[in-house]
């Protein structure tokens, strides 16, 4: 490891604009004539459009859906056999499905004009009956969202391997455990600034993208235009998380009146359009028995899922990503034989479910976590016990388990260990038995997962969703005065790739980092990638940066040998310089000779000089699989039902940490997002369909005072498919927490014998499982001791 | 989320404000901190014909110390609480629950007497200044008149303001040397409005042993001779005197239904009591 390269904790370069507040957001960009964009949202959450007006006065400012009959609805197909599509349409015209919908746009000088504008469109809606329950709108007779399909189910999946055999096991566990609906809520919400470039005959978006390249396929096929007439700008992004990779009807719309409108447009999202008509995600059903033997050692798994998808199946990722996937990731890390899953993707009245930090592995970890505390509870073992009787063990590495998800490596009962000691559980028990003075309840509660990160073709394929990723591409290229650009395809936005990959070329050309640039975010400018999404840009990006810049240091010696006068194999470059026999030259010579001095140049020179762009995939693109053990101490007020974290230990392993400065980062990032789900967040609708949070009052996200700062142990066992061993875990951090704090939670309630099973764990939750329990039992409840 | 179009205003004394806010012919927004109203405007929840920001005003600022009182101006912020820019009366009562008002940003701006007249049953200011006994002086057309902070507001988000009122004054008695108290909030989390409020003085030189719960659905509940449930104070462990059957007893006849609500409200007054007891 050098000062700068792979494994160094560089000090972020983008923090030097960032922490001036210099960065350049959608926000931030203002264009000559540059109108703003108000939209007119669906108030209900299903009804029939009878019609959607406006008068003369108005009309030329106004974008009605009849003005749009030549755009395509956004369709995002599942190739996976029985998936229904959906056709989102762009401004709706025939039914609304979710509150927020659109249904015309409004263009003035300024955004408060455009709402007064939007204040005066008329829309006549007649109120059908919604379908807001997901379990529900499964049954006979509901409502129906999309009527041809005869029911509301986007997809159901199911999977069966040799169930039966545990059927004869001795503990039978069953629990009903669901999660809320959530709001992604980065601190930037969505944002589209459009215009026609007359000179490069091309539409400009600038909007805030994980996928520049995406959203260029997905436009020009609404819009019916060829990929040249469309260049997607990312600039900076304050948060993506998921959001940031989809393809918005406003996008579109934005679009398609900015070909026609001769100034540029611009949309802003508010955080009460992304609160209730934009960023959705996380809510999970699931009904799930756990089937063990006496001593902890599972036998199997069977479990119903049902993901709560939405109105509309959202581009790229589809509406199925989310449920189908749990049935793929539910075992987790462990190893058991016997397992069945059925998984339904609802649609429901609700804007559509989208893809988390995590996905659905944070529904699925909470419902693998606390399915194995309750069997712990129910064989009276410690829950890590019970963990390391099933965890896959690291001499059956590389393990493919009961789903086939080819685990690459690890050591899931070393990190677990970790936590455990780390959290110091024996004096945590005889704290318990004490009592607190205050009569708080001490909880401690832990979890585990595996984290599938880079997951690539032969994944996506079986998928078939409109984004499947292959090689990554990278560009390398030196400019004349030796400096180097790197461009790639994927969007950096948090994580720290204009320091991370500078790194990596680092590690192989030696060019100092302050003289190498990341360009990205610009389908003009870069190679086409699929983005930033599934903990991927560290291997894929990372991997690519890497090959090429091994593919220029070819280049670079072959010149550099011929002005040492000396043979290419005879030559080595360490320290930003090519060695030969007899001296060195410096990579700044070698890029001066082939722009400024080629007659300097050997007669067969490479022609491509000093510019590559080249692909990269890892030796098996079936994913890396990254881990990490949690553990956490609760104390739950039980008059109030406050809960606070007291303790916070993580143990994770990303095999070889590019910036390990970093990587703390994405975990206490993670962390925070997974508190949030924990205890903060949800998006409650009433039976109407009507979101029930439209602000930050209504909508709690954890601050710096709920966060704690965690304690981080690192792993590194290398990953052995990929460049340096790296593993993706950019999403990890925001899996685990729900899990483990929930089982926390439960450990302090032990005396009450209630186990909270819905997040998040609200102080009235809590206190609702108390008074239950003295109802239930008045007198086992109050007396009960902690084990 | 942007205001409609309004005129505004910034009148430099209280007459000037009286004839603007008299003007029944347009719907009229008084502004002071704009903690509350602003997010409202932006919302388009309220769309006035007119906003008069009375932040101009210099004797809205003014803390004037009588004897037996200090009189605080309607647009004294939550900070100047906070940092002892008004002279404390109360032995600390009162800058520590400023500062424990929403985040700093909001204390800088918010002020108690648009505290007080947004009548938000989950702020501070409305529970504590009941506790304290302290009273509010508005302005009008016909003169002006002097109310008690319980009594000012009459229920969720309506104070008793008429046409052509505003609030001028904050009138904070003196505490005696042996007052004490206690406050305790149960909130979500850190700076968000209160779910329960417990508040409780007790002040032998001047005779007051007043509790109160607020954060309720409308109008905190005042106990003003709480002696009867929690004691005189006396004895080794006065808090062992709270009577929590008899707290509950008044929230249910208040109208709090909830029987987790009321747990949430009997136990803050309950930490209330025992805080004024510990320090």
């Amino acid at each position: 490891m050098t000062e700068q390269g792979v494994g160094a904790s560089l000090l972020r370069k983008e923090d030097d604009r960032f922490l001036r507040g210099r960065g350049q957001y959608v926000a931030d960009i203002r264009l000559a004539g540059m109108k703003d964009v108000a939209f007119v949202r669906s108030p209900l959450a299903h009804a029939k459009v009878r019609a959607i007006t406006a008068s003369k006065a108005i009309r030329d400012q106004v974008v009605l859906p009849i003005d749009l009959k030549d755009v395509k609805p956004i369709v995002a197909v599942s190739g996976l056999q029985g998936f229904k599509a959906s056709e989102q349409p762009i401004l709706a015209h025939e039914k609304v499905r979710q509150v927020g919908e659109l249904l015309a746009m409004c263009v003035a000088d300024t955004r408060a004009a455009a709402e007064d504008i939007a204040a005066q469109v008329d829309v006549d809606l007649e109120e059908l009956p919604a379908v807001h329950d997901m379990l529900k709108a499964r049954q006979p007779g509901s409502a129906l969202l999309h009527e041809h399909w005869g029911d509301n189910v986007f997809l159901e999946t199911f999977v069966d391997v040799n169930f039966a055999a545990a059927l004869d096991a001795p503990i039978k566990v069953t629990r009903e455990i669901s999660t809320a609906r959530q709001s992604m809520a980065p601190m930037e919400g969505r944002g589209t600034v459009a215009y026609w470039d007359n000179r490069m005959e091309h539409l400009v978006l600038y909007t805030g993208s994980q996928m520049p390249h995406i959203v260029r396929n997905g436009l020009a096929e609404c819009l019916g235009l060829d990929q040249l007439q469309i260049r997607i700008v990312s600039p900076d992004v304050g948060g993506g998380f998921g959001y940031k990779g989809i393809l918005l009807p406003e996008d579109v719309c934005l679009g398609w009146y900015a070909m026609r409108c001769g100034h540029p447009v611009r949309w802003m999202e508010d955080r009460r359009e992304h609160l209730t008509a934009g960023a959705n995600c996380r809510e999970h059903h699931y009904r799930i028995t756990g089937y063990a033997d006496r001593d902890g050692r599972l036998r199997g798994i069977d479990c119903e899922a049902t993901v709560d998808s939405g109105a509309y199946s959202s581009y790229p990722f589809s509406a199925c990503l989310e449920a189908a996937q749990v049935a793929s990731i539910l075992p987790g890390p462990y190893d058991f034989p016997s397992y069945r899953c059925r998984t339904w993707s609802v649609a429901t009245n609700k804007c559509p479910i989208l893809p988390y930090r995590g996905v659905a592995r944070t529904g699925v970890c909470t419902a693998m976590e606390w399915i194995v505390d309750a069997i712990a509870r129910e064989c009276s073992l410690e829950p890590h016990e019970v963990r390391r009787r099933n965890l896959v063990r690291p001499e059956q590495m590389p393990f493919d388990n009961i789903t086939k998800k080819h685990f690459d490596s690890g050591d899931y009962p070393e990190a677990l260990d970790r936590a455990i000691k780390a959290i110091d559980l024996p004096a945590l028990r005889a704290r318990q038995n004490k009592g607190e003075p205050d009569g708080r309840l001490i909880g401690v509660g832990h979890s585990i997962y595996c984290e599938q990160g880079a997951h690539g073709t032969s994944v996506y394929a079986g998928w078939g969703i409109p984004m499947v990723p292959g090689h990554e591409q990278a560009t390398a290229r030196m400019t004349p005065d030796g400096g180097l650009e790197l461009r790639i395809g994927a969007h950096s936005h948090g994580q720290s790739m204009e320091t991370t990959m500078p790194q990596i070329a680092h590690e192989i050309l030696g060019i100092e980092t302050s003289k190498i640039k990341l360009v990205h975010g610009d389908t003009e400018y870069t190679p086409y990638s699929t983005g930033s999404w599934g903990s991927r840009c560290a291997v894929m990006s990372g991997g690519a940066v890497a090959t090429a810049s091994r593919e220029l240091a070819g280049l670079i010696k072959q010149i550099g040998a011929h002005l040492l006068q000396t043979d290419i194999g005879k030559v080595e470059l360490s320290r930003g310089r090519v060695h030969g026999p007899t001296g060195a030259v410096t990579i700044e010579e070698v890029a001066r000779t082939w722009y400024r001095r080629p007659q300097d140049l050997p007669a067969g020179v490479d022609p491509r000089g000093l510019e590559v762009t080249i692909g990269y995939k890892p030796q098996r693109d079936s994913g890396t699989f990254s881990y990490a053990a949690h553990a956490v101490v609760v104390a739950v007020d039980p008059e109030m039902g406050d809960i606070e974290i007291l303790d916070y230990v993580i143990v994770e392993d990303g095999g070889k940490l590019i910036n390990p400065m970093v990587v703390d980062g994405q975990i206490y990032g993670g962390l925070a997002q997974g508190i949030g789900t924990a205890l903060y967040e949800e998006m409650n609708f009433d039976s109407s369909g009507q979101p029930l949070a439209s602000t930050f009052a209504d909508y709690l996200l954890p601050g710096p005072t709920e966060v704690p700062t965690p304690r981080l142990d690192h792993m590194e066992t290398l990953a052995p498919y990929t460049e340096f061993g790296v593993k993706g875990i950019g999403e990890g951090g925001a899996i685990a927490p729900p899990a483990a704090i929930g089982n926390a939670v439960n450990d302090a309630l032990r005396r009450f014998g209630v186990e909270l099973l819905r997040s998040p764990i609200t102080p009235r939750r809590v206190l609702e499982a108390i008074h239950g329990a003295r109802h239930r039992q008045p007198s086992e409840a109050l007396q009960g001791e902690v084990a | 989320m942007k205001p409609v179009n309004f005129d505004y205003a910034r009148p430099k004394d209280i007459p000037g404000v009286i004839a603007l806010i008299s003007d029944e012919a347009r719907s009229v927004k008084m502004m002071a901190g704009g903690q509350s109203l602003g997010p409202m405007l932006n919302m388009r929840l309220v769309q006035p014909d007119l906003v008069v920001d009375i932040t101009g005003i210099p004797e809205l600022k003014t803390v004037d110390d009588q004897p037996d009182r200090i009189v605080v101006g309607a647009c004294v912020t939550h900070a100047d609480f906070e940092d002892l820019r008004v002279p404390d009366v109360t032995c600390g009562a009162l800058p520590s629950v400023a500062n424990g008002i929403a985040y700093r940003a909001v204390r800088n701006r918010g002020t108690v007497g648009g505290s007080l007249t947004h009548a938000d049953p989950s702020a501070d200011w409305i529970s504590i200044l009941s506790t304290i006994g302290a009273s509010v002086t508005v302005a009008g057309p016909s003169g002006t008149r002097t109310i008690s902070v319980e009594d000012y507001m009459l229920g969720a988000l309506e104070a008793d303001l008429r046409p052509g009122e505003i609030l001028v004054s904050v009138s904070i008695p003196k505490l005696g040397r042996n007052a004490r108290w206690g406050y305790y909030k149960s909130c979500r989390k850190t700076g968000e409005f209160a779910h329960a409020i417990g508040a409780f003085l007790h002040d032998p030189e001047r005779g007051v042993s007043r509790a109160v719960i607020g954060a309720t659905e409308s109008k905190p509940v005042v106990v003003p001779a709480a002696q009867a449930i929690i004691g005189d104070g006396r004895g080794s462990n006065p808090a062992k005197a709270f009577d929590a059957s008899a707290v509950d007893r008044i929230l249910s006849a208040s109208g709090m239904h909830d029987q987790i609500d009321r747990q949430t409200h009997v136990v803050a007054l309950r930490r209330a009591f025992q805080r004024a007891y510990s320090a």
